[in-house]
């Protein structure tokens, strides 16, 4: 397949750009890099990250907020990061602040517990987000606006939020919502509306699919194109980021994953086909700053052709010690039940470590259940195959909201006659009626680890980490109620989190810089929320696979700052998972994984 | 013809008026949200007030005011009738809803104690 190298065009680029696709697959580097070409040619850009686990800090080597920053080095180019729980607090600022000093403190505390909850939340990041859409206004200063979104399933989200509340108003007749009265909403409404017509208008938007030759991003993709194209968003493009040709024809490593890479394209070739698709080669390493980014979209390998040949570092050194993923499932299967967290940023490989473990466990003869909150994972196709005591599940947010709108509906409606029943099923259409409805699936997956194993494979940082948040704010406001409407496991959920004997998160992630420091920030969190991580996970190493191809060699030689700084620095206890030739789908290959060890010695070609 | 009457309802914060956006699902509040529905459409004049959205409400309402910095955020909900406070700190039960409909109708009947 003969693709094009993907080239912003000044002259054809329309007002707003979303930068979209599954997680890991350079969302950012790649809106980053189409920012600093268009600002070079003359244009005014904002760059705006949605994702509640941004990297546009690292990757820019800028401090950003949730206003406008200049960034330095890059004349005419500003970046946001929305952070939805700064977004929220700052909208709770907006309500309480004037009514300091004019309401008792207790009252305000009660606004301020209300105001906390993962309603608001999603409320207040959205404002942020279609503002920038949908109110000229804000964004009056700027010829173009880019968006790096979060990882698919949070952008779905967030872009269908537009169309439903938009119709939600349109159809309420209470006169009341989430958002407030509905007589204020008039401005809102306005921009929701502009919104949806903006994403729909293809001469203003472009949505970019960012993809990874491999299988599971390539479809993540071509599910988003369609969901994106039902919300109106038909002006699409691909961009299939890191493709690898070697240059090593007698070397297995590279040739296999040269090999990888082509089945992938070919299997999406369909996909591919009904839409405008370009590539951008794999790059030996990382690409942070302003420099790094300005040579991704050029030609060649100039990314990386000043590092030095990394030969004598790859064979002196010795990487530190490390356990295999059977070494960890042994100390967790002690206690016979209980719930494993696979957690992390986007495309770490958190889906197949689940499975993996998941897999292993079954094999060892527990019996156990795998389960996703990922809206966009791909559990399935992972695991293809029956294993014997393994059951799965998947937590699908409209299933869950329309199974919680018809408890509700029986439990409350059947005392209230037909127009009351009207007025609270107009309720439970609201949006936010499916952040409950997902928090109580979580909270009912885990309480399943009572009695079996249930291993979790959960969404990327950002929407894993608003779940939690949810937690905390909601085990607060039960705290104070008297009346105990929500069931038992809703009521544990935190404190099964907390006990480490019942709860082991593996925080998984690739030995490259930006997974590695989103998964420590991740911990951090944790640790904030009490919850303390098991293991880390290192996933796709390339150590040891004493590839000659020098960019393979480099990328492996880049590694080994990242394994040292994980084991010495972040986590008490390190499993390593090689990179594998064959993805690794199905139970057989699984296992495999689950039991490779990391042999010293082995590197040295 | 009776003179139709005015009802105020000052709740705690809320996400949604039937309560059911939130941790906890309170059926009084529920119930109520459908009756002041039925009520509106009887002609009855409704005005609904949520601590967490319209803050003012509660701080230009004297009445309201001095509940509040009397029992803190224990006080709502404050249900008026013509001014008058008819209920402080929760909704009506289910034994209370027909006269509480009645009264807002305008007929006469007890109000709980």
């Amino acid at each position: 397949m003969n693709l094009p190298c993907y080239r912003p065009d000044p002259a054809r680029a329309t007002r707003f750009l979303f930068f979209t696709g599954k997680g890991g697959v350079g969302k950012t580097s790649l809106s980053c890099a189409t920012a600093l070409r268009l600002v070079e040619a003359g244009r005014r850009v904002l760059l705006v990250s949605t994702d509640p686990a941004s990297n546009l800090d690292e990757v820019l080597e800028t401090d950003l907020a949730n206003t406008a920053t200049p960034i330095a080095g890059a004349p005419g180019l500003h970046a946001i990061n929305i952070d939805p729980v700064a977004a929220a607090a700052a909208y709770r600022e907006r309500l309480i602040g004037p009514m300091r000093g004019l309401l008792p403190v207790a009252a305000l505390r009660s606004m301020e517990e209300q105001l906390s909850g993962s309603c608001t939340v999603e409320i207040a990041a959205f404002d942020e987000f279609s503002g920038l859409i949908g109110n000229p206004a804000m964004t009056a200063a700027y010829d173009h606006v880019i968006f790096d979104t979060a990882p698919t399933g949070h952008t779905l989200r967030l872009m269908s939020l537009a169309k439903a509340w938009d119709q939600f108003l349109d159809q309420n007749t209470s006169g009341t919502s989430c958002l407030g009265p509905l007589a204020g909403l008039q401005k809102q409404r306005a921009i929701y509306e502009a919104t949806v017509s903006t994403l729909a208008d293809a001469a203003a938007t472009t949505l970019v699919l960012v993809s990874r030759p491999q299988l599971a991003a390539l479809r993540e993709a071509e599910r988003t194109a369609t969901e994106l194209r039902a919300l109106g968003l038909g002006n699409q493009c691909l961009v299939i980021n890191g493709l690898f040709e070697t240059k090593c024809p007698d070397d297995p490593t590279a040739q296999a994953m040269q090999r990888r890479g082509g089945s992938a394209l070919a299997a999406a070739r369909e996909f591919i086909g009904s839409l405008p698709s370009f590539t951008v080669p794999l790059r030996p390493i990382n690409i942070l700053g302003l420099g790094g980014l300005r040579r991704l979209l050029d030609d060649g390998d100039a990314a990386g052709s000043a590092a030095p040949e990394p030969a004598a570092t790859l064979a002196a050194w010795s990487p530190p010690a490390m356990e295999s993923l059977d070494t960890l499932v042994s100390a967790i299967e002690k206690r016979g039940h209980g719930v494993i967290m696979t957690m992390g940023k986007g495309g770490v490989g958190k889906t197949t470590v689940a499975a993996a473990i998941a897999v292993m466990l079954a094999h060892r003869g527990h019996a156990v259940h795998l389960s996703t909150t990922d809206p966009a994972a791909h559990v399935a196709q992972t695991l293809a195959g029956q294993v014997a005591g393994l059951t799965l599940s998947k937590i699908d947010p409209a299933a869950e909201t329309a199974t919680y709108q018809a408890e509700v509906m029986r439990a409350q409606g059947a005392a209230l006659d037909a127009a009351g029943r009207a007025l609270l099923a107009e309720d439970l259409r609201s949006p936010c009626t499916e952040e409950i409805a997902v928090f109580r699936a979580f909270a009912r997956e885990v309480g399943q680890g009572a009695e079996r194993f249930v291993v979790l494979d959960t969404a990327p940082t950002g929407h894993t980490l608003l779940l939690l948040d949810a937690s905390e704010a909601y085990q607060r406001e039960l705290e104070r109620q008297a009346r105990r409407t929500q069931p038992a496991e809703v009521m544990q959920l935190s404190a099964r989190l907390r006990d480490p004997g019942f709860t082991h998160i593996l925080l998984v992630t690739l030995p490259e810089a930006t997974p590695v420091h989103e998964a420590a920030a991740l911990q951090a969190d944790l640790r904030r929320a009490h919850i303390e991580p098991f293991a880390w996970v290192i996933n796709q190493s390339l150590r040891g696979s004493g590839s000659c191809d020098p960019l393979l060699r480099r990328r492996e030689a880049a590694e080994q700052r990242y394994l040292t700084e994980v084991v010495e620095k972040h986590a008490r206890r390190t499993a390593w998972l090689p990179w594998q030739p064959e993805e690794p789908v199905g139970p057989a290959a699984l296992a495999r994984l689950a039991a490779s060890h990391l042999q010293p010695g082995r590197s040295l070609p | 013809m009776k003179p139709m009457k005015t009802i105020q309802v000052y709740d705690p914060p809320l996400c949604c008026p039937t309560g059911i956006c939130g941790t906890d699902i309170n059926p009084d509040l529920v119930s109520f949200a459908a009756l002041l529905a039925q009520l509106g459409a009887h002609g009855v004049t409704l005005e609904r007030y949520n601590l967490g959205q319209q803050p003012m409400a509660f701080v230009q309402n004297p009445a309201v005011k001095a509940r509040l910095d009397q029992d803190g955020a224990e006080a709502l909900p404050l249900i008026f009738l013509d001014g008058e406070l008819y209920l402080k700190g929760r909704y009506p039960t289910a034994a209370e809803r027909p006269g509480f409909f009645h009264a807002a109708l305008g007929e006469v009947v007890k109000a709980p104690s």
